[in-house]
């Protein structure tokens, strides 16, 4: 598919999200030459990582100790740096032992101050939050909900973990509400999230008990995109014109939504290691009316 | 056994009561024990039978536990201490799910079970 056919279905779509694999250096390259062509927008990206569960030991991924160290290696060999990088969630695999959750926050937030671009954003998963309410989480990483902008596109950390029960709360909700109502209609916005705002599988607790409300909240608002982490692959799905993009992750992979009983995870395929993880990269296109994500497995051949 | 088929008449604690005053006449309901605990619901599966009422009489050990039942569109939260009664009346045979919905620990995606209704 060509950048302009790309562009042309987002026009259609609103949020139109365009995946493919390892294409993303030359289309990036096309849509730079595009935008010097005359179109003013301003075009960049961003990388998103999520579900490290830094701390797993278990057969879905004999490599863990590994993994997250191999995929801060290849987005630092990205040939071209992206403006940040964004970690969705999950940071760490849960643990009942205070003590020993701080640890694990700390190895992560050590191994991934590798990374060369140093705008990174942090978000908690249930894994690093629900059982202390995000205490630990924000001693590392600060707040687990905030808002910045860059180049015309306002980002929106929406934290649906801290909260045991999956639940974004009252409060939030109305932080959201508040800051959305300081805003233009047309404004881009992307939410970054762990769960899922919409109910894409109750019966495995793949949802946001009140992400309805913040989807409302969001629904006057012409341009949304929601990327999001915690079932461990990719999925695409539009509630109204909002567009929901879940990512892969960098510790096992998750089955298909209600595709078996049981959410257990993928067994590990030792003749393809790494099979089903990985990151992406999300460029903005059409002023941050759409996005292009770009799959990335976690070692590149 | 189609899950979609499967239809219950639930009820939360307080309005199961309120449906036993207005059915003197029926048979009081079986009550069936139901232990949650991480990372559990025991039993795992709960065997009920078309047409009998029942309560799910629920305690939990260790944690506020949630149980959500999407096909009911139901869900509890299951506080120590207290016993979280449910009233069910199946019609239909089939399984309905139950999942904790409320992040307990590392095996938390593990705590599942289901009502096993037959006819």
């Amino acid at each position: 598919m060509q950048r302009r056919d790309f562009l042309n279905l987002a026009a259609v779509g609103g949020g139109a999200v365009f995946a493919s694999s390892l294409a993303g250096c030359a289309a990036r390259a096309q849509g730079m030459a595009t935008a010097m062509a005359g179109n003013d927008y301003k075009d960049f990206y961003f990388v998103q990582l999520s579900d490290t569960h830094w701390g797993y030991q278990g057969p879905a991924n004999p490599d863990a100790s590994v993994t997250l160290r191999k995929a801060v290696a290849t987005v630092n060999a990205l040939p071209e740096a992206p403006d940040f990088i964004v970690f969705t969630g999950d940071l760490t695999h849960t643990t009942d032992d205070p003590v020993e959750r701080r640890r694990r926050l700390g190895e992560f937030k050590t191994i991934v101050s590798d990374l060369k671009v140093k705008t990174v954003r942090f978000m908690p998963g249930e894994h690093d939050a629900s059982l202390d309410r995000g205490a630990a989480f924000q001693e590392f990483f600060g707040a687990t909900h905030y808002t910045f902008d860059h180049k015309g596109v306002h980002f929106i950390a929406l934290d649906n973990v801290s909260d045991p029960g999956a639940k974004i709360g009252d409060e939030q909700l109305a932080w959201l509400k508040a800051d959305l109502d300081k805003i233009d209609k047309k404004t881009p916005i992307v939410v970054l999230t762990h769960r899922p705002l919409f109910d894409l599988a109750p019966k495995w607790d793949w949802a946001t008990r009140d992400g309805a409300q913040a989807v409302e909240l969001l629904m006057p608002h012409e341009n949304v995109t929601v990327f999001y982490g915690h079932i461990h692959q990719e999925h695409h799905q539009m509630t109204g014109h909002i567009a929901h993009h879940s990512s892969k992750s960098l510790i096992f992979a998750l089955p298909a939504p209600g595709s078996q009983p049981n959410r257990t995870p993928l067994a590990w395929d030792a003749s393809a290691p790494y099979k089903g993880l990985g990151f992406r990269e999300v460029e903005a296109e059409d002023a941050g009316k759409a996005y292009k994500v770009t799959e990335f497995p976690v070692v590149r051949a | 056994m189609q899950r979609r088929r499967l239809l219950l008449r639930g009820a939360l604690a307080t309005a199961g009561a309120a449906l036993l005053r207005v059915s003197g006449a029926q048979p009081q309901p079986r009550t069936i024990e139901l232990v949650a605990k991480r990372f559990e619901y025991v039993p795992k599966e709960v065997p009920l039978k078309v047409g009998e009422r029942v309560i799910i009489a629920i305690k939990s050990l260790d944690f506020v536990h949630g149980m959500n039942i999407p096909d009911l569109n139901k869900r509890l939260d299951l506080v120590p201490g207290r016993i979280t009664q449910l009233e069910l009346q199946p019609t239909a045979p089939g399984v309905i799910e139950f999942v904790c919905d409320n992040f307990c620990g590392d095996k938390h995606e593990e705590m599942h079970g289901s009502f096993v209704v037959s006819a």
